[in-house]
């Protein structure tokens, strides 16, 4: 591969996945809202 | 009016479920080609920048849209629009967001049944020992309709959509999506390490992987200012998120005010861009250039991917031995699959939605009659593919319909329901603060970003050729929206095969004509259909005094 098409690779690809993952992580991250939420499967968990 | 209460089961479902909805088979067989057609690596930075002022504004603008509807009561889009300003034409211009779905389900429901079929071929061996010609030439013999099999294939994915519907959210699209989101991932990074780690002169191959990523990766500057490369990063970005079709609406419409969605929409939203960019662009063309080269693969891909995926790759992966083609093959049409139910899920709950809340109807009954609706209105599809209903279903349903609908919920929400209540929605419940500058940019780049590309589509310059059209006159090209209106396109050939004298070819064109034509009027019909309902419903609203 061309240095400009792997630079263009690399740069793309890492800056897609970490922003992707970062978001998700914080999704996973944050602590879930007070009942009543908009989810069911949490109805029982004590906060 | 409900006679079961929707409800998400987990945040983590939700996301997946929207991120479902967004990935569909052109992460995998579109992004690509309109990246190797639109100046290669290069494309990506349009494409970024599309993401950021179009892609992410109209997420937060659907979604905040559907929670703010939901808390009201409405689970579609005409009520939903309807309740963000006392203007009473908004709710017709919602039928947008349920006509859409019914739609492009129909033809999507084919789409998505050809992939269970290539899985099934794969695990038989259909394709072992076939040439290249050959497993070409299955999949114009399978549209061709020359067995009853494509018809019973198409009835299972539909029957298979249906049930899950009536399975409810929680119980049918959320389970689907946790176990098809992560399969699809695993499967689709496989497949890239297999693409990637290609080898010249191993199983046939004439090219290593590298090539056909340096192919796709190597941009050409030259074209970064061409307005055919913004409209199609544009359009690319439009279509890979599912804006404009008011299922993201229906999904929010279930989240409660105090909940986040800011931090949702850009959760799921980036998830698809993971599996278009990293993933999309990092299997199809590695593989497809190994073995055809890259002269070939560009001649292969001026009609689109879908050929690639359908009628090349089954042949590519037969030379990697029996084990590695079943495992492939499965997964690739799998991946394919797993992306495509994930978005057809998504299109039957607007019609579910609506019929529930304004009729009362059950989850069951609202399933099943729109796996009905489905049936009939994608029988067409499936019967005269060849003829081209297939496509005029895809260019009016899945792509004008869903610009023109972007466009007007974007002035609805930034100009009618104003910036400053729309802000304080967006970031209702928020887990991350949306920055301020967003308001300016939903308010005036994402409009104008979308005007350009419906005006972009309505007088697309013959050849697509911008800078010649402004230079030596603007010729309409036969593939923009005016033009396609009135067959031109058709008619040049009919004329042409008429002066050649071909009376056959003539006659095949004649009746093209008449099939898409018919296919238009069947949609129109279907867009009034849902017009009507919606006027019933509302009089039905004011008659029981339950009126906002």
């Amino acid at each position: 591969m061309s240095s400009i098409a792997l630079t263009m690779m690399i740069s793309t690809v890492s800056i897609v996945a970490v922003i992707t993952g970062y978001f998700f992580w914080k999704v996973l991250k944050t602590p879930p809202r007070e009942e009543p939420d908009s989810f069911s499967e949490n109805d029982d968990e004590k906060r | 009016m409900a006679q079961q209460k929707e409800a998400w089961g987990s945040r983590v479902g939700l996301i997946l479920a929207m991120a479902g909805n967004a990935v569909g088979l052109g992460n995998f067989l579109r992004f690509p080609v309109q990246a190797i057609q639109n100046g290669g690596g290069a494309f990506i930075i349009p494409y970024i920048v599309c993401f950021l002022l179009m892609g992410i504004p109209l997420l937060w603008v659907e979604w905040a849209s559907g929670r703010f509807g939901g808390t009201r009561g409405h689970h579609s889009t005409p009520f939903i629009l309807d309740s963000m300003d006392k203007r009473k034409f908004w709710k017709y211009i919602g039928v947008f967001g349920i006509f859409t779905n019914l739609a492009v389900a129909a033809y999507y429901c084919y789409l998505e049944s050809w992939t269970l079929s290539w899985v099934w071929h794969t695990v038989t061996r259909s394709f072992a020992g076939q040439s290249q010609e050959e497993v070409a030439g299955f999949f114009g013999n399978y549209v061709g309709l020359n067995s009853v099999e494509p018809i019973i294939f198409w009835i299972i994915c539909l029957v298979l959509n249906t049930w899950i519907l009536s399975k409810g959210l929680s119980g049918g699209v959320e389970k689907v999506a946790k176990i098809g989101m992560p399969l699809l991932i695993l499967f689709g990074v496989f497949l890239a390490v297999m693409a990637v780690s290609l080898n010249a002169g191993e199983h046939g191959a004439i090219n290593g992987g590298s090539v056909g990523l340096n192919f796709l990766w190597t941009p050409d500057f030259s074209t970064i200012w061409s307005p055919k490369v913004w409209l199609a990063a544009a359009g690319q970005i439009f279509f890979t998120l599912s804006v404009g079709m008011g299922s993201i609406q229906c999904y929010a419409s279930y989240v409660r005010k105090k909940d986040d969605i800011a931090l949702n929409a850009m959760s799921a939203g980036w998830m698809n861009e993971f599996v278009e960019v990293v993933l999309g662009a990092a299997i199809i063309i590695p593989i497809s250039v190994g073995y055809l080269g890259v002269d070939k693969v560009i001649e292969m891909t001026k009609s689109g991917g879908l050929g690639l995926g359908f009628r090349t790759l089954p042949f590519l992966f037969e030379q990697w031995g029996t084990v590695l083609a079943i495992i492939c093959g499965v997964f690739w049409f799998g991946l394919l699959f797993f992306a495509g139910i994930t978005s057809s899920l998504a299109m039957g709950t607007p019609w579910m939605g609506f019929m529930t809340d304004e009729f009362g109807w059950s989850r069951q009954k609202g399933a099943w009659s729109f796996g009905a609706i489905v049936l009939i209105l994608g029988l067409p599809t499936v019967l005269f593919f060849n003829q081209g209903v297939f496509d005029e279903y895809d260019y009016w349903a899945g792509t004008v319909s869903l610009v023109v609908f972007a466009l007007a919920e974007i002035i609805l929400f930034a100009w009618v329901f104003g910036m400053k209540r729309g802000m304080q929605e967006i970031n209702s419940g928020g887990d991350i603060q949306v920055p301020k500058i967003f308001g300016f940019v939903i308010k005036w780049i994402t409009p104008i970003l979308l005007l350009g590309v419906f005006l972009g589509a309505l007088i697309t310059p013959a050849g697509n050729d911008w800078a010649g059209a402004l230079q030596n006159g603007w010729v309409l090209d036969n593939g923009s929206i005016i033009k396609q209106i009135t067959n031109s396109g058709l008619k040049e050939q009919i004329a042409a095969a008429q002066t050649a004298g071909d009376q056959a070819l003539v006659d095949t064109l004649t009746e093209k004509k008449l099939y898409i034509n018919a296919a238009r009027l069947l949609l129109l019909a279907v867009f009034s259909g849902v017009a009507y309902l919606v006027y019933i419903a509302y009089r039905k609203r004011i008659k029981e005094g339950r009126f906002i």
